[in-house]
């Protein structure tokens, strides 16, 4: 395969993203690479996902609409939204409240997802944990109510009470 | 100086450790990120602020909070020397990212190696949990475990929609990175490793070498890990990639069966080839010898090499590295210095015990 920078000499790195079924292909030769300053992945020479990310970034599908990149700034750290495009990282916890409304599809490229399932903090998450069990239980109130099932719903209207406690106790 | 420890065993101790499947898979990784919440990430840090993130979480280990996992030891970037940073490399305890660019980059490093901490990495907190053989799921619960513990301490950067926040948009949600590292020779050999590794990033996993040039693979190693950090929990991309990871096993060890029945004499021919070249030579570069270890090591899971053990082949994966042989000779190398030293390492390791 042939380089994609130089169109001669032959493609020694090789990048494929998947996700969701839609490809993204990039082969580059090692020298292009250098000159590029990008990095190798593994070497001392930087980390070119960074790189690849900004061309993900590139394709902004609300371009035209909304403020421009350029005037989106971090009010913690100062970053302009242009700026992360062009690093591809953030520069703070709160880039991603202030960036939040682009980066929906950014993460569903990078994704093919943009919400969080996974594991929460059990100390400053406690919070979040007993919203989310709160919001099981009433799912599970309802069909019992639904179904007439009212000694279960009872003692299920008790728990989400105890937690709800929790959670102002907080 | 007095060598550190670290510097002195090309092995970690961890890696002495026989592990499940371990003909096959080499080590088990899990790394995960973490930020501290009022704190900048570690690339628009001040000095300043960077020291304040170091000490803080610098803290959690030396007020004993870790003891009940084991002996832990701290190390500040800039107390080492550049040869130590780079032996830490190449023992995969460091990212080269923290040995050449970080501020108030420290390494929390456990006696056995098996656990290293990076604080002023990419992120602020890096917890690494690397066990032999295949045991993803075990590396999983222990960096659980110390997360969990630092973040009884410090305020993670947490939101509820986002999960974990990280410096770069890749690693956002889980902060999880699972990685197996696998010797697969049979599947090179019977050219079916393309094919194999293109499929496994059809599933959201991503293939590179060991010290990873590229694609290219040196050693027949090649380590799988996953891409998806959103939108998925932890189990199902641990789950995910061990049965990706646990199929790629049975296909290499069908592909070793086959290679034995069909055509045993033409292995035996390749393997001890290898080991004669590795117990002869006088010049060895760095790529020529992780095949011929490739070959050995397959010899030796398939028995037809008795004398040496698979540990001495991992040692020996390791010890070559450009910095690990400065470290062992003691003196800068140029680069025909060092494939001559290479070769002569090689040939202590492998002659006969007397």
């Amino acid at each position: 395969m042939i380089c994609q920078e130089c169109g001669t000499k032959q493609a020694t790195l090789h990048f494929t993203k998947i996700v969701n079924g839609e490809k993204t292909e990039f082969h580059i030769c090692e020298s292009c690479a250098r000159e590029k300053g990008e990095g190798i992945p593994g070497t001392a020479n930087g980390f070119s996902i960074h790189s690849l990310l900004s061309g993900l970034l590139e394709f902004e599908p609300s371009a035209g609409l909304g403020p421009k990149p350029q005037t989106i700034r971090c009010d913690e750290c100062g970053l302009t939204y242009s700026q992360f495009r062009k690093i591809g990282r953030f520069g703070c916890s709160s880039c991603y409240k202030h960036f939040s409304d682009r980066l929906d599809p950014l993460f569903k490229r990078v994704h093919g997802n943009a919400s969080h399932v996974g594991k929460i903090p059990k100390r400053s998450g406690g919070q979040i944990k007993y919203k989310r069990e709160v919001e099981q239980l009433k799912k599970e109130l309802h069909q019992h109510i639904e179904q007439e099932e009212f000694e279960q719903a009872a003692s299920i209207r008790d728990q989400i009470r105890e937690l709800e406690s929790k959670i102002t106790d907080l | 100086m007095e060598k550190r420890r670290f510097a002195q065993d090309a092995l970690s101790e961890w890696m002495r450790e026989d592990g499940p499947d371990s003909e096959i898979v080499i080590s088990s990784r899990i790394r995960i990120a973490r930020n501290l919440r009022h704190h900048p990430f570690p690339m628009l840090a001040t000095n300043q602020q960077s020291r304040e993130v170091m000490e803080q979480l610098t803290e959690v280990p030396r007020s004993g909070k870790l003891d009940e996992l084991g002996a832990f030891e701290t190390f500040v970037l800039s107390d080492l020397s550049e040869l130590e940073k780079r032996v830490l490399v190449e023992k995969h305890l460091i990212s080269p990212n923290l040995a050449n660019e970080s501020r108030g980059g420290a390494l929390v490093l456990s006696g056995s190696e098996s656990v290293s901490i990076m604080i002023n990495e990419e992120d602020h907190l890096r917890i690494q949990c690397l066990y032999p053989g295949f045991q993803i799921r075990e590396a999983w619960q222990l960096a659980s475990e110390i997360d969990d513990i630092f973040e009884q301490e410090v305020d993670y950067a947490f939101s509820e929609r986002r999960g974990y926040l990280t410096s770069c948009p890749t690693n956002v949600g889980t902060g999880i990175r699972a990685s197996i590292m696998m010797h697969l020779p049979a599947l090179v050999l019977t050219q079916q490793i393309n094919r194999i590794l293109s499929a496994i990033t059809q599933v959201g996993l991503a293939v590179r070498g060991l010290y990873g040039e590229g694609s290219e693979a040196i050693g027949n190693l090649f380590q799988i890990s996953n891409q998806i950090t959103l939108g998925q929990s932890e189990d199902e991309i641990i789950d995910n990639l061990y049965s990706v990871a646990r199929q790629i096993i049975e296909h290499e060890k069908a592909a070793r069966e086959r290679l034995m029945a069909e055509s045993q004499i033409r292995i035996e021919d390749r393997v001890q080839r290898s080991y004669g070249i590795l117990s002869h030579a006088t010049i060895m570069d760095s790529k020529e010898a992780a095949q011929r270890l490739s070959d050995v090591r397959l010899g030796i899971d398939l028995q037809l090499i008795q004398s040496l053990s698979p540990q001495v082949m991992n040692e020996l994966m390791v010890l070559t590295q450009p910095g690990f042989l400065q470290q062992v000779f003691s003196e800068p190398l140029n680069t025909e210095e060092r494939d001559v030293r290479r070769a002569e390492l090689i040939r202590r390791y492998l002659s006969p015990k007397t």
